[in-house]
Formats: C-alpha cells, structure tokens, sequence
C-alpha cells in the first residue's frame, strides 16, 4: 500500500442553491480542486462519488457518470462511480478513492460529495433522510431521524445527569465558527437561549440542536505522497482512513450512550496514523444533531463517558482552547449536504493545514481528525490528515 | 350444551363529555344528559378503527380462554364502519389469530350486525360444522357534526368465542324479527348516514325490540321476572329503559348492561358490549335476555343462562367493561375532529 | 400503490413474531435469518418466536416533525420499548399525554393503524404500545 496525499480541493457554499442544479454542484466543486491541484481534468484517472439520495431527492441516480459527463470527461472513458453510506456518503467515497490510490491503481482520482436536497419541501426531505435508518422497523412505525436522535440525546441525559442548556452549548460553538466560514449555510451567531426556545422538532431537541437542509458539493483530489510535491508545495497526507459499521437500528444496539461504529473508527484510525487522541490539534465531527458529536468527542477518547460537555463548558472547543471542534461551522452552522458532507469536513481541514482557513485559522495546526457519520453512527468514518 | 365459552369487549380509552359537544352547538348544557341520558362517549383515537377494536376485543377474550387459531372455524365481523368497503375486516382476524381455515365474512345492518354474527356462528356450531366460531360487533361509528348523533355515535367492540365445550352462557333460544324499515341509512358514498328524526323511535326500535323480545320469551316459555338481567340495544340512555318498562322489565333488570350513558352508542357493539358488562357480573344460574335492534330495521333476541363453567372461567384475565369504562380521558371538540379525521386532510 | 412490501411483514407486525437462535437461546426483534452472534452456526436454523408484548419504555421522543403519513398525528410519542423477552423495538406510544412518559415505564402492546397508502391504498396495522397501567396500579 502506498501512501496517500490530498494535492487539492474545493467546495461550493453550502446553502439554499436555488438556481443551481445536482451536477451544477458537483461539477463546481471538482472543478475547484482540481484547479486547486495544479492539473487538468483529463489527468484524473477515476472519481469516486459520495451521494446519498439523488434518486430520491431530484430523481437521478447514475450519478457519477452524470457529474463525469458534466465535468467534461465523457471523452476520457474513466471510470465514475457512487459511493453511498447514508451520511457517511462522502467519508465513504474518500475511503474508495484512498483505496484505490494507495493500492497502486490509479495515481490521479477525485473523489466528490454532493447533495442536492432543497428541490423538494421539508417534510419530503425528512422522510428520505429517514431512509438512513431501517424503513421498515424504524422509519415505517413513525420514527424520523431527528427521534432517533432525540432518544439518544434522553437516554444519554438519563445516563450523565447532561442538562439540555449544557448539550446546546455545541450548536453554539458551531455557529460561532460558522459565522467566520464564508462557504457555511448559517452564519449567524446564538446563544444557549437561541437554541432551547428554537421549535421543537423531536423532543429535547429543538431545531437548532439539528443541521439544516443543506445543498453542497465538495471535492478533492488524491496522488500517491511520494509524487504529491510534484503537484503542490502543500499535499496534505490522509495518515488514516477507517469506516467501521453497527447494527442499523438504534434499538438493535446494547447503548445508545456509546457510538461502536466511532469508537471502532477511532481506534483503527489512531492505529493506522500511529496518534493518539493528544496527537489531534483539532476536529471535525458530525453534527447533524449535538448529541452525535457528543458522544463522538467521548468515543473518540477526547474525554470520558458523560464528561465530553466540559470541553465545551470550558472552552477547550473554541478556537484558541485545547481542541477546536468544528471550526468550519460543522454540520450544524456550515450545513449538511449530506452526500457533500464527509468531503467537506476533510476540505475544511486540509485548508487549516495549510494555514489558509481565513478567520478560523486553527493556529500551529498540523494533525486532525475528520468523523463522518451515516444513520444514528450506524456507520462511522474516521480520517486523520497531518501536514507532510 | 351450545353458548359463549369466552367474551371480550375493547373500549377506546379516549372520551368526549356531552356537555362539551353542546357548548359546541349551542345546546342547553343539560339537554345530553336530561333528553338523551348520555353523559360521554367514546372516542377512538385517531389510529383505532373497527378492526383494531375488534382485534383487541378479541384479544381480551382470548385472554381469559385461549382458542388456538386452528379450532376457530367461523370469523363473522358485523359492522357499519368497516375500515374498507371492499376488503374482509374478518380476513384480518383470520391473520391476527392464525384461524386459517375459517369461514370469514364481514356483516352490516346497522347496529345489529354484531348479533347477527352471532347467531350464524351459533348456529354452525349447533349444526356441527365447526367446533367454535368468533363473532365480533365492532363500530366507530360516524354521526354528522352538530346532529342529535354527534352525542351518541361513539366506539367500542366486543367478541364472543361461541363453542359446544365449556360453555360459560347457553345460548337457549335466539329469535330475529325483520322489516324494511328505513329510520337510518347510509347511501355508498355518503361520508354520514342520515336519519328519520323521530321515525326512528316507535316504528323502528320500539316496534323490532318489543316484538323480537316477546316472540323470544313466548318461544322459551319465560316472563320478564324470570330474568336477572336485560340488555336492550342502547342508542342513547332512555329508550333501553322505555322499552324495558313497556316490555314489563325493571330498572334494576336494566342498568348493570346499559352503558349508553357512560359511552354513547357503540352500534354493532352495544347489545354485545351491554351483555358483556352482565357477563362480568353474572353468577352460575342467572338468566339474561339480550335483544338488539339495526336499523333498516330488525332485532336479534337471545336467551341466556349463565352456567357453572363461569366460576372456573378466568374472568380476571382480561379487563371488565366497567373497568374500560371508568379508564378514562376526555378530550375537547377539536382533538374529537382530529381523531375522527373530521378535519380536511391533504396528502402530503 | 405498493402492497407486497407491507404484506410480508404482517404477521411480524400483528403479533410481534421475530426469532429465536436455537444456539445461543437469544431472541431478535425484527425477525433475523441470521444470528449476529452464532453466524453461520446459525443459518437455517432461526425459528420464530412471539414477544409477549410486555415491555418499558428505554428512551423517547415527542415528534413534531414528523415523517410522511403522520402529519395527523403530531405530536406523536416514539420510543425504544425494551421488551420483557430482551430485545429492543421502537414503535408509536399512545392513548398517553406526553409529560406522563418516563423512561423505565411499564407498557404493552396493542394493535393499531400504523398508517395509510394515501386515502385510497391499503391500510397498515400493526403493533403501537399503552402504558401498562395493570402494572403501574401494582
């Protein structure tokens, strides 16, 4: 297995895309990093990308080799393929396309994320994401994602004794990032109160515990490190790349307090980039409600079961504390497309390694951790990039 | 020996108060309880139908004596709100508790479909087809917002495992008496029924009951004081006790199977529901004469005596009718028309 | 319209029928071909096994957002039951006012309409569940 550096990457805004299309998205992005990458699109020798429900949301599927079409390469024959895993669709497609280069296949890949996911209304939205969880046991008898969420979120208050007021300090810290992030779909500042007199979507959890529907896409572009440099003077090198998979329900799992998939992830992850949790200067978690990237700061092992909060209550999160959390704004302020959003986290992050993340800067940041999550972290995928 | 070998009644926890639906309409506060004798109803919530109600009837009757699916050779569901207007309510029992080989069918005559099935799996016992047979009057019955039936037209079920073999009640003698008489229809369509107004008192349900209850007693050689208990059907809390009079019968006779007042009208459900609450009380012995009455118009009689059976029968097994009955929440007019599905649903 | 997805679930959905792994003696909700313990010791083997429809209620939920057909219902409790056999389902709480649930109640199954091919499809049933107030009294 060779080792594997990102030359480049690029992104829409992520938002309300009102007069752009799926491949309008996709082809923005990939067209971004491969800019970014110093090469032409005819170098890439295959793309692999992360979408979750086109097929639903706009009624396209095949979406690869539409995008690979669109992004001008039908006239170079590559191979272009959909990777989905729910949420998790993006990490998902970079864990393909990781493979792919470190095993000598292809030298040049893009690996995309796109979601297209306001062309329909609200509640239409709700039940195709609800498709991340099992339809006909889960979804059929009435439980949308954000319940899923919600029983976590009450069942780890159960547990911990966590107060919602200390849960909604994470959306709060999202958003203070995401005001800085010019590419976020939110950039307004709340506070604790914004977010518990928000509406109710699933008991505890009002709409500001929850990302928000979210058109993106995100792209970067893959070469083997040791022909990286030939391409930039800062290739950003993917030290892990690890998906690990629980059973799909909630209620098939022993805990609803402890994510397997993550902490399986996670430790994969530290193994294959030789780090700990110390070694991390900052993360991108999966927010699309608080309570996931909670718990995930805990499996992960930046704190103790039920004590993760207290990174947030002592700052420790923000920029300038111990372990910046979501500086891009997060699912939550930057927004979540989903198919867009585990590539998204991983452009977020190689822009604050190379020291170019204006006005989030994480400073001194040379390792960091991306977790991207499909279903209720039914699937998690971890990467850890560091500087080379 | 031919009778109930167990019973079970569901009533929809959910209720509305009369005087509630009378603010609604502008009626004097006490007319519901002074003119119709009816305090509440009940009121299925909006995921219960009458197959549910069926379902968790029969549910409790098999809880206090389990039949095997296999040894049910008869589904008969009588109802005027059948969840489908084509698709068996009875082939979903059939489902629910393995009685594969059934004879299933769905009945409708207004509020005497309930009787009416039970006496055909009666008599298919009686004729040695089938070793028990399950009958079921189950309703969620519908009256038009701001009519004398938005009071009464109420939900409710009851199921009765009829057999040869431990037989809690024989059922002596049943008798039917049938007229075309249209105090109260339903044209296919039409989300209401309608009704005759006053046309549905003395032609209708005074005329069929009286009649059906003297054909019954002159046929099993029985006078009203031969009787511990009388169950009328109960479209609202006077008639039962009219008819009972007239007919030479007693309050006392009357109200341990009247419920009318306390859930409205439960349609195919309220003679079965109203002789279920007797069978909760009754003692070996004890002699109870049934009658129903749907519109259209005709009545079922049943004469029943309680047997020794009744005092190993696992009564406790299942909840009695008074106990559903006293289970109660109330709800305003509006959730009423959200559980009713009365306000105007869009796809969405 | 769509019928056979729904029809082969119903006898699960009727009477809470999942199964057994004649190996390892544990009991799955839905019902598994495979268990995840056993593997393919398992594989052939799985019977069917009825849940008494006894259980409490391990988390909640009150949905106001709710996913389609339950626009009707909102809000509408969800929860995990665990139930008496062991395992975990999630399902519809009802005939119960939100602020009475807690995790930890004791609840039983009932059959309802679990919801509805538009206005003119078929309708689904299945199992929701009520506190258990028999045992709540105790």
């Amino acid at each position: 297995m060779r080792e594997v550096a990102i030359i480049g990457a690029g992104e829409t805004k992520y938002g309300e895309h009102w007069e752009k299309s799926l491949r309008d998205l996709a082809v923005e992005a990939g067209l971004k990093a491969i800019e970014d990458s110093n090469i032409y699109a005819e170098d890439i020798q295959a793309i692999f990308g992360g979408n979750m429900s086109a097929g639903s949301f706009v009624g396209q599927d095949h979406v690869g080799a539409l995008i690979a079409d669109f992004a001008g390469l039908a006239e170079t024959k590559i191979p272009a393929m959909r990777v989905e895993a729910a949420c998790a669709s993006g990490a998902a497609a970079l864990h393909a396309g990781y493979l792919a280069v470190a095993s000598g296949m292809y030298d040049l890949v893009l690996v995309g994320g796109v979601e297209k996911m306001t062309d329909l209304p609200g509640n239409m939205a709700t039940d195709i994401l609800a498709g991340a969880a099992d339809r006909e046991w889960e979804v059929f008898l009435g439980a949308t994602f954000p319940a899923l969420g919600a029983m976590m979120a009450r069942r780890y208050m159960h547990e911990y004794g966590l107060k919602i007021e200390q849960l909604a300090l994470l959306p709060v810290i999202a958003h203070e990032h995401g005001s800085r992030n010019p590419d976020a779909h939110l950039r307004n500042k709340i506070t604790v109160d914004t977010v518990l007199n928000a509406p109710m979507v699933a008991d505890p959890l009002t709409i500001m515990h929850c990302s928000p529907v979210s058109d993106g896409a995100a792209a970067v572009v893959l070469a083997p490190a040791e022909l990286a440099k030939k391409y930039t003077d800062a290739p950003i090198k993917i030290s892990a790349s690890a998906v690990a998979n629980d059973y799909i329900s909630l209620h098939s799992r022993p805990s609803l307090t402890t994510q397997v998939a993550t902490v399986e992830a996670g430790k994969r992850a530290y193994k294959m980039a030789n780090k700990e949790p110390k070694d991390i200067d900052f993360v991108e978690l999966h927010d699309a409600f608080s309570i996931i990237a909670l718990e995930a700061l805990e499996d992960l092992g930046f704190a103790k079961k039920g004590e993760g909060i207290k990174l947030a209550e002592e700052g420790e999160l923000n920029l300038g504390g111990k372990l910046p959390y979501n500086p891009s704004g997060g699912l939550k302020a930057k927004g979540h497309p989903v198919g867009a959003t585990g590539v998204g986290q991983v452009v977020e992050i190689v822009k604050q390694l190379r020291n170019e993340a204006e006005g989030r800067q994480v400073d001194g940041a040379e390792v960091a951790l991306a977790h991207n999550v499909g279903g209720t972290a039914t699937t998690t995928v971890v990467h850890i990039l560091e500087v080379m | 020996m031919v009778g109930i070998v167990t019973y079970g009644s569901y009533i929809p926890v959910y209720r509305i108060k009369s005087e509630e639906i009378a603010r609604m309409w502008g009626d004097r506060e006490d007319y519901p309880a002074k003119g119709l004798k009816i305090l509440s109803k009940s009121v299925p919530a909006y995921d219960e139908d009458a197959a549910t109600i069926a379902v968790e009837a029969t549910r409790n009757a098999l809880r206090r004596k389990h039949i095997p699916g296999e040894k049910i050779g008869a589904i008969f569901v009588g109802s005027e709100s059948h969840p489908y207007a084509v698709k068996p309510t009875a082939s979903l029992l059939a489902e629910v508790f393995g009685a594969y080989n059934a004879h299933a069918a769905d009945l409708e005559f207004a509020c005497k479909a309930g009787t009416a099935a039970m006496q055909i799996v009666y008599s298919m016992v009686k004729a040695g087809m089938i070793e028990y047979g399950l009958a079921v009057g189950t309703d969620t019955s519908q009256g038009q917002p701001g009519d004398a039936l938005d009071y009464s037209a109420s939900a409710g079920g009851t199921a009765y495992i009829i057999g040869d073999r431990d037989v809690i009640a024989e059922i002596n003698h049943t008798v039917s008496f049938v007229t075309d008489t249209p105090d109260f229809w339903r044209r296919e369509g039409q989300r209401y029924p309608s009704h005759g107004g006053r046309f549905t008192g003395e032609p209708a349900y005074f005329k069929h009951v009286m009649t059906a209850a003297r054909m019954l007693m002159s046929k099993a050689g029985t006078e009203p004081k031969d009787y511990d208990y009388v169950v009328f059907h109960q479209p609202n809390g006077k008639f039962p006790l009219r008819v009972g009079k007239r007919l030479g019968f007693t309050k006392e006779q009357i109200e341990p199977g009247l419920l009318t007042p306390y859930i409205g009208n439960t349609y195919s459900g309220a003679t079965p529901t109203g002789l279920s609450a007797v069978l909760d009380i009754a003692k070996p012995g004890d002699r109870i004469l049934a009658v129903s009455f749907g519109s259209g118009a005709g009545s079922d009689a049943f004469d029943i005596t309680v047997t020794d059976e009744i005092e190993k029968f696992n009564r406790d097994a299942a909840p009695t009718v008074r106990k559903m009955i006293e289970h109660a929440r109330y709800v305003d007019y509006a959730t009423y028309l959200k559980f009713r599905r009365m306000i105007v649903e869009v796809d969405e | 319209m769509v019928v056979p997805r729904f029809w082969r679930e119903r006898r699960h959905r009727y009477n809470l029928i999942g199964t057994k792994c004649p190996v390892c003696n544990t009991v799955y909700f839905p019902p598994r071909n495979v268990c995840p313990k056993c593997g393919r010791d398992s594989v052939g083997k799985m019977e069917e096994f009825a849940l008494s429809g006894k259980g409490k209620i391990y988390s909640y939920t009150v949905v106001h957002q709710n996913v389609l057909g339950y626009k009707y219902q909102k809000p509408y409790i969800m929860a995990i039951v665990e139930t008496s056999e062991g395992p975990k389902l999630t399902a519809q709480i009802v005939d119960v006012d939100p602020e009475e649930v807690y995790i930890g109640m004791p609840v039983r199954a009932v059959f309802r309409r679990i919801s509805e091919d538009g206005k003119a499809g078929i309708i689904q049933y299945g199992y929701k569940f009520v506190p258990d107030w028999d045992a709540l009294d105790k």
